[in-house]
């Protein structure tokens, strides 16, 4: 069969970066730095190809490949399933992109202790590819862990500085905690139905006979989804991601919050719609409910805290939260359009967030600080990266037509079908917060505008990352940040994209055709898609965040010129801010008890909204 | 947070937690009624298929070998993890006289040097043998390996750190720890060479209850064994440097 | 009662050891100790896994000297329960390498005096 060579490509994209990671961990001290680095960017790229290969496969027809061949018989899978479709593809490619994108930045200057970076990272991408391409639950555990093990050691690289232990520690502490209440659920879900394989599971679970789910089918769901949203930092389990990102290095930041972050969000909305769509289906209503209200908490606990940080990747994982908050929103919908704007958003997003973190690093090699306050002016130097700098910033608070605002406007269509048309306002505010703080940024380092701050910035003792450089910015950073720029832009133009990821979003919400084709291995026809073209009113709500973003950031900058009656109002919401902000402790304990409270809460609302 | 506030807000969500817990156990079947089909399916299967003795083992490596394949280089990627985190900075040095620091390493006295020097051996031995018997019997690559891993540890306990060093050269062990680990990743490409998919197992079965039986599963298990023993080795000597043998510049801990 | 405790005592314990994890986590006044109750609430799952797969009087799922066929416990369960550890004790190394550093570099292990990342 012509068809089964050409997916023999699928398990790939794991295995060849664990051998390459492998082979420049046998001799970490005596690989030359450029065969390194030339190892890790080639693998790094042939993922990409593979990725991008099976992602054209996928939206032709869904893929699934079964390791060591063990088929399933009579319905019961025996083996390990990857279960690949669009959706699963496209992320694995966006993981294998960044990564090529992060060898890129890293190249030559980045310290890299031997080869240990380079072997790490390639084990992060093994994972992270893993994690998005598999169709069992167990192996979904085991490649989160895996991204996680090497996320922890990447985020504490930097060693001397006690900050960044501690960041790495409250990471590593809060994310495993997620990682095995999440097992702790597949373990209830085993003991059901006897079964690893989501399809299987789902099957069984709906084929069930109860008419409205059970405690354990709850309890199950709501342990794995609160499992993956502390990987998504969701609120209230996102108080780890500004620690980690405070203090990793550049290149693993773009990952954290490009793609990592991402990937938790995905694990759960994969988990929803291979496993649990059928029985929970009936209560699709409450169940919006819920997401919604924590997508919301989310979208704004985060841009606010944005808002008012001065540490650059600070700014930057908060806004992250912020843009998680309105990934959570599309997928609330609980419809296939709501996951085909999302899938748009995660590519545009994870490219324009990347762009950002490099813009930031190479501040870093300049001028060796990541302050907004310190940073202040110091920038005029470099014109080019700034005006780049600003125009991500834009983009990120959704300019039509590129990316960020395509997957927005395709989640506001979605929204008002499914009758919670007004939760775009909130998106709006959030990319005005999110993208206002960048803007407020980029006026401040690169022209020099605004007060500067009586309020002394927050003193970060940045320890550099790279071999001192300070004239002039390395080709390949400046050139990672541009490439990743033009990809943003790009997403939004592309011709076929809301009809790719439509067919994509049915593909992954199609949760019977799922299970018949992993189970059953039965070709099933592909949906037909009409994508209807954006409304005009989308268009227009875009055009209202940027000069929402706009205003925002020429509030803070010129505070004192503004009218006495709105910096009253400013100042009362400050006092909001800074109760918001005294949370954020940093102490590991405040953090695991808002995790428990988040999951005692999403155990509450459901017990409540299934009765 | 204040501490008796956090305190009283965590012990509210613990018990809502363990509510709902409680409540998705109730539902599960009692303890020993395990009602399959997955285990049931495998245990059947197994030994006229794989022609292993040891289900579990047959699991691990070769029904869910892929499972595995993750599993190992966690094992891989958390020990570079800890070489990364424990390396020697730019504020950190080699103490000149680290016997004098310690007090001269473990005080090992005769009876303590007789007997761990006797164990190195037997437990290399034992380790290996649990390693090639994992399909017929409990064990395999990572249980032999953790054992075989103790062999070198007891030098250490046996003297002094520079006879573990002596005896651990990183650059076997680490080579030992590549060949492992990526040997895993490799053996599944024997699958796709050989036309199937990956992590087939494509080498000859052999008679049940031989050691030399389960196709790829003993070679797996090997070459596993081979990685686990050298990381935990790797990891503990990164250990036992970092904390004996490298200071920070400017005396003690600040 | 006595049912009972055959019945459901495996599955209670699995989940005071998890909230006992969590106690110790969230109350911990010293790293490594909160990395050992890491430890402690990630082996919440093994209880609940193995006792998931246990069947009574079944034998242990290997067939040296007894003939394939005979009743044995889930040999699934003991699988996934060995990755578990492995991932358990690799994370746990990770969390007191980090814990040995901040000593190292601060002199202290004490959550609530290493608090310089505030939001």
């Amino acid at each position: 069969m012509a068809g089964a060579t050409i997916t023999q490509v699928a398990p790939l994209p794991v295995a060849v970066p664990l051998v390459v990671a492998a082979l420049l961990a046998g001799g970490r001290d005596r690989w030359p730095r450029s065969f390194a680095d030339a190892a890790a960017l080639g693998t790094a790229i042939f993922n990409v190809v593979v990725t991008a290969h099976l992602l054209a496969l996928s939206l032709v027809q869904p893929i699934v490949y079964w390791m060591g061949g063990w088929w399933p018989r009579a319905g019961i899978a025996i083996g390990i399933s990857f279960s690949i479709d669009a959706i699963g593809a496209g992320t694995a490619l966006l993981a294998s992109v960044l990564v090529a994108a992060a060898f890129v930045f890293s190249l030559k200057y980045f310290e890299s202790v031997g080869t240990l970076f380079h072997v790490l990272m390639l084990v992060f991408l093994a994972g992270m590819c893993g994690f998005a391409l598999t169709g069992d639950l167990f192996n979904l555990f085991v490649w989160f862990e895996l991204m996680g093990a090497a996320a922890y050691a990447l985020c504490g690289y930097k060693t001397e500085d006690p900050k960044t232990l501690q960041g790495a520690l409250n990471f590593a502490v809060t994310n495993t905690v997620g990682a095995f209440l999440a097992l702790t659920g597949v373990a209830l879900l085993y003991g059901r139905t006897g079964a690893l394989n989501m399809a299987q599971i789902g099957h069984a679970l709906a084929s069930g006979t109860q008419s409205s789910p059970d405690a354990l089918t709850l309890a199950s769901f709501a342990f794995i989804t609160c499992g993956f949203l502390v990987k998504a930092a969701a609120v209230p389990f996102h108080f780890w991601l500004d620690d980690a990102h405070a203090v990793a290095p550049t290149p693993v930041c773009m990952l954290f919050s490009g793609v990592m972050v991402e990937l938790g969000l995905y694990g759960a909305v994969r988990v929803y719609w291979a496993v649990f769509a059928g029985v929970l289906g009936t209560h699709q209503a409450e169940l919006r409910g819920i997401i919604t209200s924590f997508a919301l908490l989310t979208a704004l606990v985060g841009g606010v805290m944005c808002f008012a940080q001065t540490h650059l990747k600070r700014l930057l994982a908060f806004s992250t939260v912020s843009h998680m908050g309105i990934m959570m929103m599309g997928v609330a919908m609980l419809t296939p359009s709501g996951l085909a704007a999302i899938a748009v958003y995660v590519l545009a997003h994870g490219a324009v967030k990347a762009a950002l973190f490099c813009y930031s690093g190479i501040l870093l090699h300049r001028f060796a600080t990541v302050d907004e306050m310190e940073l202040y002016g110091r920038g005029r130097v470099m014109p080019l990266t700034g005006a780049l700098f600003a125009l991500s910033a834009v983009v990120l608070a959704s300019l039509p037509p590129f990316g960020v605002f395509a997957g927005e406007a395709i989640l506001g269509e979605s929204a008002k079908r499914a009758g919670y048309g007004w939760v775009t306002f909130v998106a709006s505010l959030a990319a005005a917060l999110t993208g206002g703080a960048v803007l407020r940024v980029a006026a401040r380092v690169f022209l020099g505008w605004g007060e500067k701050s009586e309020r002394q910035g927050q003193k970060t003792g940045e320890k550099r990352e790279t071999k001192a450089g300070r004239s002039g910015t390395p080709a390949m950073m400046s050139g990672a940040a541009g490439a990743l720029v033009v990809a943003a832009l790009v997403i939004g133009l592309a011709p076929g994209l809301k009809r790719g990821a439509e067919k994509a979003a049915l593909d992954m919400a199609g949760t019977s055709d799922y299970q018949a084709r992993v189970l059953d291995n039965r070709t099933i026809p592909a949906p037909s898609v009409k994508p209807a073209p954006l409304e005009p009113a989308e268009f227009a709500r875009g055009f209202a965040s940027v000069l929402g973003a706009l205003a925002l950031a020429g509030c803070a900058l010129f505070r004192r010129r503004l009218p006495r009656v709105a910096s009253a109002g400013l100042r009362s919401l400050s006092s909001a801010v800074v109760a918001q902000r005294k949370l954020h402790s940093g102490h590991i304990g405040d953090y695991i008890t808002w995790l428990t409270i988040g999951v005692a809460a999403m155990g509450g609302l459901l017990s409540l909204a299934f009765r | 947070m204040s501490p008796r506030i956090r305190l009283a807000l965590f012990v509210i969500s613990l018990l809502g937690f363990a509510a709902i817990f409680a409540a998705g156990a109730r539902e599960l079947k009692p303890v020993g009624q395990y009602p399959g089909p997955y285990g049931d399916v495998l245990n059947a299967a197994a030994v006229p298929e794989r022609h292993t003795t040891d289900v579990v083992t047959a699991i691990n490596f070769d029904y869910r070998g892929f499972d595995t394949l993750g599993e190992e280089f966690i094992l891989f990627g958390s020990v570079m993890g800890v070489l990364l985190l424990l390396r020697q900075t730019q504020d950190e040095r080699r103490k000149e006289n680290p016997e004098e620091e310690a007090g001269g390493g473990p005080q090992a006295s005769d009876a303590m040097r007789g007997f761990t020097l006797a164990l190195v051996g037997p437990l290399a031995v034992f380790g290996l043998y649990i390693v090639l018997h994992g399909q017929l019997t409990p064990g395999g690559g990572f249980q032999g390996g953790l054992i075989i891993a103790t062999a070198p540890l007891m030098v250490y306990l046996s003297g002094r750190l520079e006879e573990f060093k002596a005896v651990t050269s990183p650059h076997v062990i680490e080579v030992a720890e590549a060949v492992g680990a990526g040997g895993f990743a490799l053996a599944g490409f024997l699958g796709l060479l050989a036309g199937r998919n990956f992590l087939a197992n494509v080498l000859p079965l052999g008679k049940t209850g031989n050691v030399f039986s389960s196709g790829t599963i003993l070679l797996i298990s090997v070459l596993t064994g081979i990685e686990v023993a050298a990381g935990i080795v790797l990891a503990i000597r990164a250990f036992l440097e970092h904390a004996l043998e490298i200071e920070l510049k400017g005396g003690k801990t600040r | 009662m006595l049912q009972w405790l055959m019945g459901w005592f495996a599955y209670a314990v699995a989940i005071w050891i998890f909230a006992v994890g969590l106690y110790g986590i969230v109350t911990s006044r010293n790293w490594i100790h909160l990395a050992i109750c890491v430890a402690v609430m990630q082996s919440s799952t093994y209880v609940m896994l193995l006792s998931i797969g246990y069947r009574t009087g079944g034998a242990a799922p290997i067939f040296v000297d007894i003939p394939p066929g005979t009743r044995a416990v889930d040999p699934v369960v003991h699988a996934l329960m060995l990755t578990d550890v492995v991932v358990e004790a690799t994370v746990l190394a990770l969390i007191v390498v980090l814990a040995v550093q901040i000593h190292r570099r601060t002199g202290t292990l004490d959550p609530d005096k290493l608090l310089e990342l505030q939001g």
